[in-house]
């Protein structure tokens, strides 16, 4: 049964649509990415799932239970973490406190326990050192655990804010632009660990992504948006040949064209390729919203 | 050739415009310090007893430390160096000269109150307006020297910087000194270090001893082979070696020779005899102590054991503090009663400010809170409710402390950074306001306050409890057990939670941390731990009067917390003592200490943003890592999957640059 779904999920800033009418869904223990140009709706979407916004329409569910209007934490209690397209650690903590900090609601202890350093507590302590070192060994931050967040190398910061979300013990991961501005190897680093959390540990990962190779190399099913809407989904071999996605990467003109030409398809896809990994190495720099403002020329969907 | 002369020419020319500005700079410090009366206010008041002022000092500091700056654009060159030294001080100086010949021929005085007679006395040290070169010369020799200084090597410039600080210090505080010397056995020393205003020039002579043996000690000692054994033996042998001549001098004083000048005397002989000797011997002691292989033994302890072996240091400090008002008196004693609350302040507000980020500007209402609630449940006066004795009232005063931050805390929950900081500041205001209106006149006592709350201890009057000394220790003994809570609380689940919050909230929120829960609890216990701080206050003073709850209160404790460092908790120990101790202790400098106060917290925002302690994270990976390390974890196999997959599928081609564990143990 699909883990998450959502249903003409709907989100407007002022007249502005930033997601239209979405339905969604996928399998548990899938790999799903969403993909499309800048302004689609894409981190819009996460931030619904996620609780940072509430859908105006429709209905998010996640393993049949609704989380639209549940808050960020309660949501995150039922087993869904993420990561940020601009890495967001704690970066004056170490490398260790933010995924002990990962591992807050999976510890008890109150104030006055924790004052008094009671057994249970300084048990619960132990443990969660023990299992924030194995993450941090697991992501391949191992004897990085002092270091203060801020200061890591990029790669490892992307790494760290995996196993922070990791410690949150999650069913759903939402990657968001996992290689964003890495070189090519870290990024083959990251697309195998990706692959790992879910063949190892059974996660379902839903992940924007704007590196074609990650995405055609790792999904299982691609979904597109464009100005909010979904315009295609299928496995990565329909999405290469789709001539919607080739319109809403390249324009109308160079869609024409492909649909003439037979090895148009390739090519186009190619391109998109280069497009999208030039705008992941140069970071947006106003990351989160701008998913739903600029560049859309006006002929954003507007509501009278 | 004369090209690359040329361009000599032309950086040698843009370091003398350096020097120029430099000299310029100092000038305009100079005329300032004179015209805004700190040189001939303080005139009055003696450094060293009979030879400097404090007047003078501020023009001398100057002349130092402009000379000293100058130098560094011709660092290498020593001649140059001093010479340029020498011209910025020149510069400084002839501005007051200048000041010395206009001043009275345009009636300057007309302008500027403190340009007096007795300003340029001091500036011409007591010669009069025609010896207008005086601050000329002086600056231009006072300037070389600070030049000078920049040629030597940096520990001796360190030492000689700390002991012309010291000097500073103890001259300021001769008086508290003395008075515990002068009760002490050893008050024919004291009588020989300190006059009642300012250090004699022995006591001189032993400070900067000390100081020099330090930075020359570890020169000599690290060619011995122990840098840091040579200071600390060069640092007591210089001390006691011109400490010791010194009162031998004095006491063999040969005739047409004062007791002071010949102690003064000794103690030179003694610095230059002991210091050399104590840099030599600190290099025996560090062969020595290698032989005795201490680290390794130390490193072989228990934890426990290692923690009680770095306790030693401090037991002298345990002592010294516990006989503190015995020695210096009750006015010190109530200086540190005032210290001591506002480090339960500080404490408080570094779980809402420090921790989770959570501007508090109204934090003076949750002291009003404890110091109201003690006084109306012990008052006798008309508005005591109940005769509750000070130690049963204080869990309530705390408890209603506590409930106050978490009520207050509910409406500002969703506001956030500088809007918060607003909102607080109307709280602390309601706060303020409440407390003088006639509205809660019947139950507060309006502007006359509550008196009549009891001491803690009953006791007679001459017993050594009475007075602000039972405060102390019960202030000391709060403050300890609060920083010691404050401790366990930075360090846990809900520590690292607050930590979460103040770093980023929406990711912290995200990530599961219920903020409304942990918001309220950093609102209550910073309040619950003012509300201590109120407590003791109203205990101290024996009532609660509406006057000392303002927003200087709200304000001091955040800026305490900013010059201590934010989040640190011996940084709020430091800063309160800075911010609240020093200000207290200088109060014979009347409303130029507030001057000094704004100029220092400008200098250390600017050249140490981080606060004076600022915190340290706390490490927990490589403690444990050696300890927990399991057998056979999955790691390698991780690795050799990531070969593989790397090799199979994607990107043969790529460079394997960075492998993403480098386990190889």
């Amino acid at each position: 049964m699909a883990l998450l779904e959502a249903r003409g999920a709907t989100k407007r800033f002022g007249g502005l649509i930033a997601v239209n009418g979405l339905d969604f869904s996928m399998e548990s223990g899938s790999i799903v990415s969403v993909i499309g140009p800048n302004g689609a709706g894409k981190t819009t979407f996460f931030n619904c799932i996620a609780g940072f916004y509430r859908i105006d329409e429709g209905t998010i569910t996640f393993d049949g239970q609704p989380i639209h209007g549940l808050p960020p934490d309660k949501i995150a209690h039922l087993g869904i973490s993420r990561t940020y397209q601009n890495i967001r650690l704690f970066a004056n903590m170490t490398t260790m406190e933010n995924v002990l900090v990962g591992l807050h609601h999976h510890m008890h202890a109150g104030w006055i326990a924790a004052v008094l350093r009671t057994p249970g507590t300084m048990r619960e302590e132990r443990a969660a050192d023990e299992e924030a070192r194995r993450l941090l060994r697991y992501v391949g931050l191992r004897g990085k655990g002092d270091f203060q967040a801020g200061k890591l190398a990029y790669g490892d910061q992307r790494r760290l804010e995996v196993a922070r979300a990791l410690a949150n013990k999650p069913r759903l991961l939402l990657l968001d632009e996992p290689t964003a501005g890495m070189n090519p190897a870290e990024t083959t680093d990251m697309t195998a660990l990706i692959r790992r959390l879910r063949d190892e540990l059974g996660l379902t990962i839903l992940l924007i992504e704007h590196e074609m190779r990650v995405v055609m190399g790792i999904s299982e099913r691609i979904t597109v948006l464009d100005y909010g809407e979904k315009i295609a989904e299928g496995t990565p071999a329909e999405i290469r040949s789709n001539a919607r996605v080739i319109e809403a990467y390249l324009g109308r003109g160079s869609a024409a064209e492909a649909a003439v030409e037979a090895a148009a398809a390739e090519t186009a896809a190619e391109a998109a390729d280069e497009t999208a990994s030039a705008e992941a190495t140069t970071p947006e720099p106003v990351p989160v919203e701008s998913d739903v403002d600029d560049d859309n020329n006006g002929s954003a969907k507007t509501v009278a | 050739m004369t090209a690359i002369t040329a361009s000599v020419t032309v950086t040698r020319h843009r370091r003398w415009r350096r020097v120029l500005t430099m000299g310029m700079t100092g000038a305009v410090i100079a005329i300032y310090l004179a015209l805004v009366g700190i040189v001939p206010t303080f005139e009055a008041r003696s450094l060293i007893s009979g030879v400097l002022a404090v007047g003078e000092s501020f023009v001398l500091g100057t002349f130092i430390v402009i000379g000293y700056l100058a130098a560094r654009y011709f660092d290498g060159r020593p001649a140059l160096a001093v010479t340029a030294g020498a011209g910025a001080g020149a510069i400084t100086g002839a501005a007051l000269s200048l000041l010395i010949l206009i001043g009275p021929a345009v009636n300057l005085r007309s302008i500027f109150l403190n340009a007096s007679d007795s300003l340029y006395a001091v500036l011409t040290l007591g010669r009069g307006t025609e010896f207008f070169w005086i601050p000329l010369l002086g600056g231009a020799v006072v300037g070389a020297l600070g030049g000078a200084m920049r040629t030597l090597p940096l520990p001796i410039q360190k030492s000689i910087a700390a002991g012309l600080l010291s000097l500073v210090a103890l001259g300021l505080f001769a008086n508290l000194l003395r008075t515990p010397l002068l009760a002490s056995p050893f008050a024919s020393i004291g009588r020989l270090l300190f006059t009642s205003e300012g250090l004699t020039l022995f006591g001189a002579a032993v400070t900067l001893s000390t100081s020099l043996g330090a930075g020359i000690g570890g020169a000599i000692g690290a060619r011995q082979g122990s840098r840091r054994w040579g200071m600390v033996t060069g640092l007591a042998l210089g001390a006691v070696g011109s400490l010791l001549i010194g009162v031998i001098a004095a006491d063999n004083a040969p005739s047409g020779l004062s007791r002071t000048d010949a102690a003064a005397l000794g103690g030179v002989l003694g610095g230059l005899v002991g210091i050399p000797l104590g840099g030599l011997l600190g290099g025996g002691i560090a062969r020595w102590i290698r032989a005795l292989r201490l680290d390794r033994r130390y490193d072989a302890l228990p934890t426990n054991a290692r923690r009680a072996v770095r306790a030693i240091p401090m037991i002298p400090l345990l002592v010294v503090v516990l006989i503190l008002p015995f020695s210096f008196g009750q006015i010190f004693a109530q200086v540190i009663v005032f210290v001591a609350i506002y480090i339960l302040m500080g404490l408080g507000l570094n779980i809402t400010l420090g921790l989770a980020g959570l501007l508090d500007l109204g934090f003076v209402a949750f002291f009003a809170v404890g110091a109201y609630t003690v006084s109306l449940l012990t008052s006798t006066s008309e508005f005591g409710l109940a005769d509750f004795s000070w130690w049963l009232a204080v869990p309530f005063a705390v408890g209603v402390a506590f409930l106050f931050g978490a009520f207050l805390g509910l409406p500002i929950l969703g506001i956030r950074g500088d809007y918060l900081a607003i909102a607080t500041l109307g709280f602390g205001e309601i706060i303020r306001i409440l407390s003088v209106s006639d509205l809660l006149r019947p139950w507060l006592g309006g502007p006359q306050g509550i008196t009549g709350v009891p001491k803690p201890f009953t006791v007679a009057p001459g017993d050594p409890l009475s007075g602000p000394n039972q405060i102390y220790y019960i202030a000391l003994v709060c403050a300890g057990v609060i920083a010691f809570i404050a401790y366990r609380l930075r360090d846990s689940r809900i520590g690292r939670a607050w930590v979460a919050i103040r770093e980023d909230e929406d990711v912290a929120e995200a990530i599961g941390i219920n903020l409304v829960q942990t918001k309220l609890l950093a609102y209550a216990l910073g309040a619950a731990f003012a509300g201590l701080g109120g407590a003791v206050f109203a205990g101290l003073i024996g009532a609660t009067f509406p006057t000392d709850i303002n927003l200087l209160v709200s304000i001091n404790v955040a800026a305490l917390i900013i010059v201590g460092g934010m989040g640190s908790i011996p940084g709020v120990v430091v800063g309160a003592i800075v911010l609240i101790g020093l200000p207290e202790l200088f109060r014979e400098f009347q409303e130029y200490r507030y001057l000094f106060y704004g100029a220092a917290l400008i200098g250390l925002m600017r050249f140490r943003p981080e606060g004076l302690f600022p915190s340290r994270s706390v490490e927990r990976e490589l403690h444990v890592e050696e300890n927990v390390e399991p057998a056979g974890a999955p790691v390698g196999a991780w690795v050799a999957q990531l070969e593989a997959e790397r090799e199979g599928e994607i990107e043969p081609d790529t460079p394997y640059s960075e492998p993403p564990a480098k386990e190889t143990r």
